[in-house]
């Protein structure tokens, strides 16, 4: 792979184009005075972030922020799971130990902006003296800056990576049968189970089956019928409905009958191990797994890795969106180093690193039409058109409510209850039955 | 002169001083604020701050107030809860009575003198030397259906592969297989320490009698050693209760909620739904059971002990 250069990045800053059309604040963000980088130096700002490939690459690099600044960085980075823990803690205890924290906007978002724990950035990047002149609000595509947006209108994050999901499949396979990519999950299923043979150990598909972690993947059938969402715009639960039952049947045919034994209990890195294996054919995930899948150490498939947009449905096209992004503390008395942090972590260099490291989608446009960093990375161009393309149908894959792990929790165990046999309606009932109050009793809290 | 009086100089009288019983507490009992202040700020408080927090509706994130019994209520109506102390009781059956026998039986084994004994205790006791997260881990991924260790094993001795952890039937037994594996030395070491101290006169008087091996451990290693084999049964009894570390890592509580014990819900409730007053209604409830338990093994102790 191509590592990516000083001049690369800084000919990304150059070269990039804003793609998508952003909100009328940039035009404010125009011509710059005072703007100085160094007008924070000797301060010092705690970051912390979930583990995960774009967080080393932020620490890997935060010299360059440091010496560009003056100001110093403690960064921490902390497993999802028990980040999520720790931050709602520290930020309801009222003395959080960070300025900057990292956030899923797809589980936490509701929750940050309820409690209003992040600061709302929209000031600073309105301020010219704040802003760097090149910082290019506008870079971030418009589907991002929305995420980022809470309902009340306070932007109290910046977009920082957009997750979503696509298709793997792998190429040898489908030569072998003579199988085009499918472009329908109807087609998709065919295909699938064309491709298993059990007695082969190769299955058609692979796929998240675990409670909790399964619910992404049964979003991605339901983003394709015409009710797409599980949560109505006046919040009322819609996972029991003909397209929701629609959506589990076609989870529980694949997961049943073109996925291997004991998937009821796959999480993301089960359906790695699998698919890099080569035992199986399809693979529809996140975005983030091709820096794994292309490794020839590791990946008995690498350079046979295809890459699709999620298939279509009956009725729309969409693939679902995930997204995190940086957030200020309300209670930091660093904010102004803690912004010209998030200037930097979320900028064009590190924004094209990302890309082109295989760490994930980036929120900005401008890396995708770098083509220089393309074609000179180690992912092939299918890879970067798949990820423009999913940019393009992306739609949110978790509902935007404060109890969204419980929302997974619940849905999540009908929706694994049924890969065993049980039927959706009937599961779907029970859970919606029993998350309905607990969403309600949210609503009321809100 | 009256008693305790004795004149001075001067002709007047006065009491002599009884021997002063020293007063101690009064005298000393500042020395114990260091240890009340520690027992106060990390044992008294978080009790009255999790009974108090049981008492409410408390989000984190959100607001808080007073409902009174109502997560107690909610708790003795919620399926998931119910299922997760019946699952938690199964487990911890299992869990207990299969590293005891094995325990004791490995005990019995290692008392006796055989060539490189030293070797082979050491390597049984590896086991439980290990890190419960990196077990946990190592274990996930030879259970794997297809890639897995244990399925190669098992079709090499023609035997079908099996689900383990991934199907809802076998993951409690497939979680107590690890539990087992791990905590078993735990048992034998106790067991063992109880074996090095026995006497050894009994045994001399039964071979003068002509009693058999079998009559030899029946009447006397059993009874001497069962005080040793309670207080294994206690340690891992509470062990076996507080298991939480391996079936987070294995399973999560899955497939569905079939390995969601107490505890798994207790975390799920706490730190994943932010339910701080119902996470600590349960964890109320959960220490009353536990403290029930080991009263009922307490008191079989001393039963057993007054019996030897």
């Amino acid at each position: 792979m191509s590592e990516l250069t000083r001049r690369m990045a800084l000919r990304a800053g150059l070269l990039a184009v804003p793609a998508l059309a952003a909100p009328p604040l940039v035009a404010k963000v125009g011509a710059q005075q005072a703007f100085d980088w160094q007008r924070f130096k000797g301060e010092k700002v705690e970051a912390s972030l979930t583990s995960n490939p774009r967080s080393s690459l932020l620490i890997q690099h935060q010299r360059e922020f440091e010496e560009l600044t003056g100001i110093k960085v403690g960064a921490e980075q902390i497993p999802e799971q028990q980040h999520r823990q720790k931050f709602a803690i520290e930020f309801a205890s009222g003395r959080p130990s960070f300025d900057v924290v990292g956030i899923s906007l797809h589980v936490s978002k509701r929750q940050v902006g309820r409690a209003k724990w992040c600061a709302d950035i929209k000031p600073l990047i309105q301020d010219a003296s704040m802003t760097a002149p090149d910082f290019d609000f506008g870079d971030f595509g418009a589907g991002s800056v929305t995420y980022s947006t809470q309902a009340d209108g306070r932007m109290d994050t910046l977009p920082e990576f957009t997750d979503y999901f696509i298709m793997y499949y792998n190429k040898e396979l489908l030569a072998a049968k003579n199988i085009a990519v499918p472009k329908t999950f109807d087609e998709l299923y065919i295909a699938a189970k064309a491709l298993t043979d059990p007695a082969k150990q190769q299955y058609g598909f692979v796929g998240r089956g675990l409670r909790n972690a399964n619910v992404v993947l049964w979003s991605s059938f339901l983003l394709g019928t015409a009710q797409r969402d599980t949560v109505s715009a006046d919040m009322k639960l819609l996972t029991d409905t003909p397209d929701a039952v629609w959506a589990t049947q076609m989870y529980q045919k694949m997961m049943r009958e073109c996925a291997p034994p004991g998937s009821v209990g796959f999480n993301w890195n089960e359906c790695q191990t699998t698919f890099m294996q080569g035992r199986a054919a399809f693979w529809i995930d996140g975005v983030g797994f091709a820096a794994p899948l292309e490794d020839k150490t590791r990946s008995r498939i690498a350079g046979k890795v295809g890459y699709a947009v999620s298939p279509a449905g009956p009725a729309n096209h969409h693939c679902c969106l995930f997204g995190t992004a940086f957030g200020i503390s309300e209670q930091s008395r660093r904010r102004g180093a803690a912004w010209y942090y998030l200037q930097w972590a979320s900028g064009k260099a590190n924004q094209l690193r990302y890309l082109t490291s295989g760490a994930g989608a980036p929120a900005r446009s401008s890396p995708f039409s770098n083509e220089e960093a393309i074609s000179t990375s180690r992912f092939p161009r299918e890879f970067f058109t798949t990820l423009a393309e999913s940019a393009r149908i992306a739609r949110p894959g978790l509902p935007e409510i404060v109890p969204v792990t419980e929302f997974r929790d619940t849905l999540g165990t009908a929706i694994t209850n049924t890969i065993g046999g049980a039927d959706p309606a009937t599961e779907l009932k029970r859970a919606t039955d029993a998350f309905r109050p607990v969403l309600e009793q949210s609503e009321r809290a809100t | 002169m009256a008693n305790g009086a004795t004149a001075l100089p001067g002709g007047t009288a006065t009491a002599v001083a009884a021997p002063r019983r020293r007063n101690y507490a009064r005298r000393y009992g500042w020395f114990i604020v260091p240890a009340g202040v520690v027992v106060l700020a990390v044992i008294l408080f978080p009790w009255a701050f999790t009974l108090f927090m049981s008492a409410h509706e408390w989000k984190i994130g959100g607001g808080h107030h007073f409902v009174g019994l109502d997560n107690y209520r909610k708790l003795f109506t919620d399926e998931r809860f119910l299922w997760s102390v019946a699952r938690t009781f199964y487990f911890t059956a299992l869990a207990v009575v299969l590293p005891m026998i094995f325990g004791v039986a490995a005990a019995m084994v290692f008392s006796r003198n055989f060539p490189l004994r030293g070797l082979a205790r050491t390597i049984f006791i590896l086991p439980m030397m290990a890190t419960p997260v990196a077990v946990a881990l190592v274990w996930t991924m030879m259970f794997h259906p297809q890639l897995g260790v244990l399925n190669w094993l098992l079709t090499q001795f023609g035997i079908p592969p099996s689900m383990w952890i991934y199907d809802a039937r076998t993951v409690i037994p497939t979680l107590v297989m690890v539990e087992v594996w791990h905590w078993t030395p735990l048992v034998m070491l106790i067991v063992l320490g109880g074996l090095a101290s026995l006497p050894i006169d009994p045994y001399e008087a039964a071979k003068i009698d002509g009693a058999s091996p079998w009559q030899s451990f029946r009447h006397i290693t059993w009874p001497l050693l069962l005080p040793f084999i309670v207080v294994a049964l206690i340690i891992r009894t509470i062990d076996a209760l507080k298991a939480f570390d391996t079936i987070y890592v294995i399973t999560q509580g899955g497939p569905g909620t079939s390995s969601e014990t107490i505890n798994i819900f207790l975390y799920l409730q706490g730190f994943a739904y932010y339910n701080m007053g119902y996470a600590s209604a349960v964890v109320v409830v959960f220490f009353l059971l536990i403290v029930s338990l080991a009263a009922l093994l307490l008191w079989t102790r001393n039963r057993v002990k007054d019996a030897a």
